[in-house]
């Protein structure tokens, strides 16, 4: 517990309370009277307003949308269904710099719907609620599809045998079981869209801005450090507030079903009914998420001399005539590989402990702390980002310029994903096996490594996964950090997308193809791994 | 901080230390030995479009024995407020990149060691913003313009616009891409240019007529330039509809020198009339750990060696008379004779207030 505890003491906290402070505090004392000026300044409460009900329009949305895939990936037996499911995952973990581009040319002018019937969504709010479904829709599928694929089916049966009609079974059998999954993923959705930065500036247009979108501007634009410490502080309740929810839902799901194997669940469609719902989730997962990559791939493609792999081969060369970095674009996979590496080796160790600590412990303190391991997700990386530099510049810890802040600063992002995917499963082991083993004479370690380790084991490798991939396309804080240049995949995208030229921009679509490519194959590993399909994510 | 929380902190980073090192096996930038004497290694602050010849650093350790170790760190605006915050512990010697527009920001936080870089005789006078004190000195200078597609004019056979006054003719509705003056610099450059040609009293006027004529804002240049503009290599891609955008100087060379094959003539060409001149400076932090090295660096920054390689790496123009430019430049790059330009004090003073006064014409 110390040390998760210090962890996030030392890296989150600090940073942020400084920071914060610096902009709240004036001469050594606080302005409090600064949060009622700034909130009421007008374009304020605008940005208020837009944050909060592009996330509920974003989070209803993806539900209506995932909400038949959960249940199609749940219950249907169907080939490619593993390959489908990693595919989904993908968006979760891939920089907004890349899908603002994918989406612009399929939402924008010359794109896919202006083609057909003339229809241009750009800088329009459907383009940001479509993207954030794009990246969320995962969140739904696998959250309630994990456990929907456990619920077992004869109960509703025996409610339909015992008289109930089709749609009472379900609303009085399978929902109740299912709504807190429901719920629970909603208010994920709700975070992620809440606190939505890289889509908003994308494909809002200077017209929308969120409060993500704000404190950024106010912090790094405009060094505004009393509006941003402001924005911070409502940012920091809302997510607290979603966090508690998410925590008590989370609990309520924790109460005993039955489960059974998702084998035996799923089945292939019957009917005309079914194969058309099946069909529909396809066809949504093709327009929605597939062409978006789509376009990536095929631009990456689309050389000056028809198709090929010219802009691919440009990647490995560090252009004489003088190109945008020191060293050839494709070592920046290398760079990513390294840093992810670390970050997951960080998020492991600080991230495991943290669950064995709330696996060991019960009570309300514990619990707060649950949710607190939460709040990085929500805070914004550019405040993390500057707290780093008021805070951690003094030995033994000033590390402003030492290349260890960046995967310091995605582990924080990858702990959440490590103790959410470890949680379940640490308290599902039996302590009496490892009680059993004390007594047979086995040191603590012992007993570890021969009771909880291969039970854990599982989900040790899954939980690594997800904070593998999200490190590799952790985008936000790794760009406020001062970096030797050896600059990550999606610093390495953003900065050729920054570039005027053909080969500038064709190599940053190889690269974010790269990008994809990584990300999916290392979901699909997890696909393989994965047995224990109740985790959250 | 208390004694146990000291020694739990310690045993955290001690515990990550480990995990970090089996990670990363010998990793090169694990120079810890850096940090402390310090004496060898000087270390360049900047945003992230900062690049230089390895060649050219190479030449600079032969000459002075330093090695230049150079931390980037966000956009310009990012990396220049991130020094302001770290004022007086530093993170490195030299900051490279606070151009005309936010230098007031850097000086009036007394950001800089005053330092006379040796050459700065061979600078022209009119990038010499800092004359009298030398807390900055002048390293490049670049020409926000609006650039236009060739093809498209061609084909429609129509002159394409050469001043601000041009873009309002009706010839050229709903054909120009700018970014927001508020998040993006060639936007507020774009934005400080019209001021400078119309004052204080006539820009807000001038915004209303282009917006009249159909002027479009997107958030930053990547989407005005590589989504919105017919001309570039992302534009042709994306079916990208408007002919005209606001960009640099130096756009198109880089048209042709990231083309395969490259082409005779550059694609996209530029409206001399309608330029703002950006200059960017560099200085010698207050408090840095090697001043003589962070001296050295500066006068190396001005040297012809440094400068004759910045136009293909950065893609700006020497400040000193004495370097040459590439072939490149001279042969598809616009000569822009008579930037616009705005006093930085007059910049500090009402940018914010330009800024909020253009988004709520413009935008909203």
């Amino acid at each position: 517990m110390a040390v998760p505890v210090a962890f996030f003491a030392l890296f989150f906290a600090y940073p942020v309370v400084a920071i914060v402070g610096r902009g709240l505090k004036d001469g050594g004392r606080w302005q409090f009277g600064r949060i009622g000026e700034v909130l009421s300044r007008p374009e304020i409460v605008d940005v208020l307003w837009f944050t909060t009900w592009q996330a509920l329009a974003s989070t209803a949305l993806t539900l209506v949308l995932a909400l038949p895939a959960a249940y199609v990936f749940a219950r249907f037996a169907f080939p490619g269904k593993q390959l489908l499911r990693a595919v989904v995952t993908v968006p979760f973990v891939l920089p907004t710099v890349v899908v603002g581009t994918a989406f612009l040319a399929l939402l924008g002018r010359g794109g896919f719907l202006d083609e057909l019937w003339g229809v241009r969504l750009d800088t329009t709010v459907w383009a940001i609620l479509l993207a954030h479904v794009f990246f969320n829709y995962a969140v739904v599928v696998r959250t309630v599809g994990g456990l929907w694929s456990q619920l077992d089916p004869r109960q509703e049966e025996a409610a339909r045998v015992l008289g109930a009609g089709r749609f009472a079974a379900w609303r009085r059998v399978t929902l109740p079981a299912l709504a807190p999954a429901v719920a629970a993923a909603a208010l994920m959705v709700f975070l992620f869209t809440f606190t939505s930065f890289g889509v908003v500036q994308i494909l809002g247009g200077p017209a929308y801005s969120t409060l993500e979108v704000e404190i950024y501007r106010q912090t790094a634009q405009l060094l505004d450090l009393p509006t941003a410490a402001v924005l911070t502080l409502v940012q920091f309740a809302a997510v607290g507030g979603i966090l508690a929810v998410h925590a008590r839902t989370v609990r309520r799901r924790e109460t005993a079903l039955k489960l059974v194997d998702p084998e035996q669940t799923a089945r292939r469609p019957r009917g005309a009914g079914q194969w058309a719902l099946l069909g529909g989730v396809l066809l949504t997962v093709l327009l929605l998420i597939l062409l978006p990559l789509g376009v990536l791939v095929e631009r990456s493609l689309d050389g000056p001399g028809g198709y090929g792999f010219a802009f691919y081969r440009a990647l490995q060369s560090a252009d004489a005539s003088g190109s945008t970095f020191l060293v050839p674009p494709l070592e920046a996979v290398w760079n990513s590989l390294r840093y992810a590496l670390v970050a997951t080796l960080i998020a492991l160790f600080v991230g495991g402990l943290a669950a064995a600590a709330l696996t060991r412990r019960a009570g309300r303190l514990v619990r707060g702390f649950d949710a607190l391991l939460m709040l990085p997700l929500g805070v914004s990386a550019v405040t993390v980002g500057f707290g780093f530099l008021i805070t951690l510049d003094e030995p033994p810890f000033d590390l402003r310029t030492s290349w260890i802040l960046v995967p310091l600063a995605q582990a924080l992002v990858g702990v959440p994903f490590v103790v959410r995917t470890m949680l379940p499963v640490l308290r599902a082991v039996d302590g009496r096996l490892r009680e059993a083993a004390a007594v047979l004479g086995a040191s603590p370690l012992r007993a570890w490594r021969e009771v909880d380790l291969p039970l854990v084991r599982r989900a040790l490798l899954v939980a690594a996964g997800f904070a593998f991939a999200v490190s590799l396309g952790e985008f936000g804080a790794t760009v406020f950090i001062a970096r030797p240049d050896n600059p990550t995949l999606p610093v390495a995208v953003a900065r050729l997308l920054g570039r005027s030229g053909e080969l500038n921009y064709g190599q940053a679509m190889a690269l974010s193809t790269i990008l994809m490519l990584v990300c999916a194959v290392s979901l699909l590993l997890l696909e393989r791994i994965r047995t224990d399909r109740s985790g959250e994510f | 901080m208390s004694t146990t929380k000291k020694i739990t902190v310690t045993a955290v980073a001690a515990a990550l230390g480990v995990t970090a090192l089996a990670g990363c096996g010998s990793s090169d930038e694990t120079d810890s030995g850096a940090k402390g004497s310090g004496s060898k290694t000087v270390t360049l602050v900047s945003h992230d479009s900062f690049n230089a010849s390895k060649d050219v650093l190479k030449a600079f350790t032969e000459e002075t024995g330093y090695t230049v170790k150079v931390l980037k760190s966000g956009d310009a605006g990012a990396a220049l407020n991130q020094e302001i915050l770290t004022k007086g512990s530093p993170r490195g010697d030299v900051f490279f990149g606070v151009d005309n527009t936010l230098l007031s920001r850097a000086l009036d936080n007394g950001l800089f060691t005053p330092y006379e870089a040796k050459g700065l005789d061979r600078v022209a006078a009119d990038a010499q913003l800092d004359a009298d004190k030398h807390r900055v000195t002048p390293v490049d200078t670049g020409d926000i313009c609006v650039n236009y597609d060739k093809k498209y004019f061609a084909d429609k056979k129509l002159d394409p616009p050469q001043s601000f006054d041009d873009l309002l003719k009706p010839a050229y509705k709903d054909l120009l891409v700018t970014e927001n003056a508020a998040t993006s610099s060639p936007g507020l450059g774009f934005l400080l240019g019209t001021v400078a040609a119309y004052g204080e009293d006539g820009y807000e006027n001038y915004w209303k007529k282009l917006k009249d004529n159909g002027v479009k804002v997107v958030d930053g240049w990547e989407q005005a330039y590589n989504d919105e503009f017919s001309g570039s290599a992302g534009g042709r891609k994306a079916k990208a509809d408007r002919p005209l955008v606001v960009s640099y100087a130096s756009s198109p060379p880089v048209e042709v020198l990231y083309a395969e094959p490259q082409p005779t003539e550059a694609p996209t060409g530029v409206a001399t009339g309608t330029c703002f001149r950006q200059i960017e400076f560099a200085g010698l932090l207050d408090g840095a750990k090697n001043e003589a090295g962070g001296k050295a660096l500066l006068d190396f920054l001005i040297s012809r060696t440094f400068q004759e390689d910045m136009p293909l790496n950065m893609f700006v123009n020497p400040v000193v008379s004495d370097a040459k430019l590439p072939e490149l430049f001279t042969e598809f790059g616009a000569t822009v004779d008579k930037p616009a330009t705005v006093a930085p004090d007059r910049i500090a003073e009402n940018r914010e207030q330009w800024v909020r006064s253009w988004s709520s014409l413009v935008v909203k």
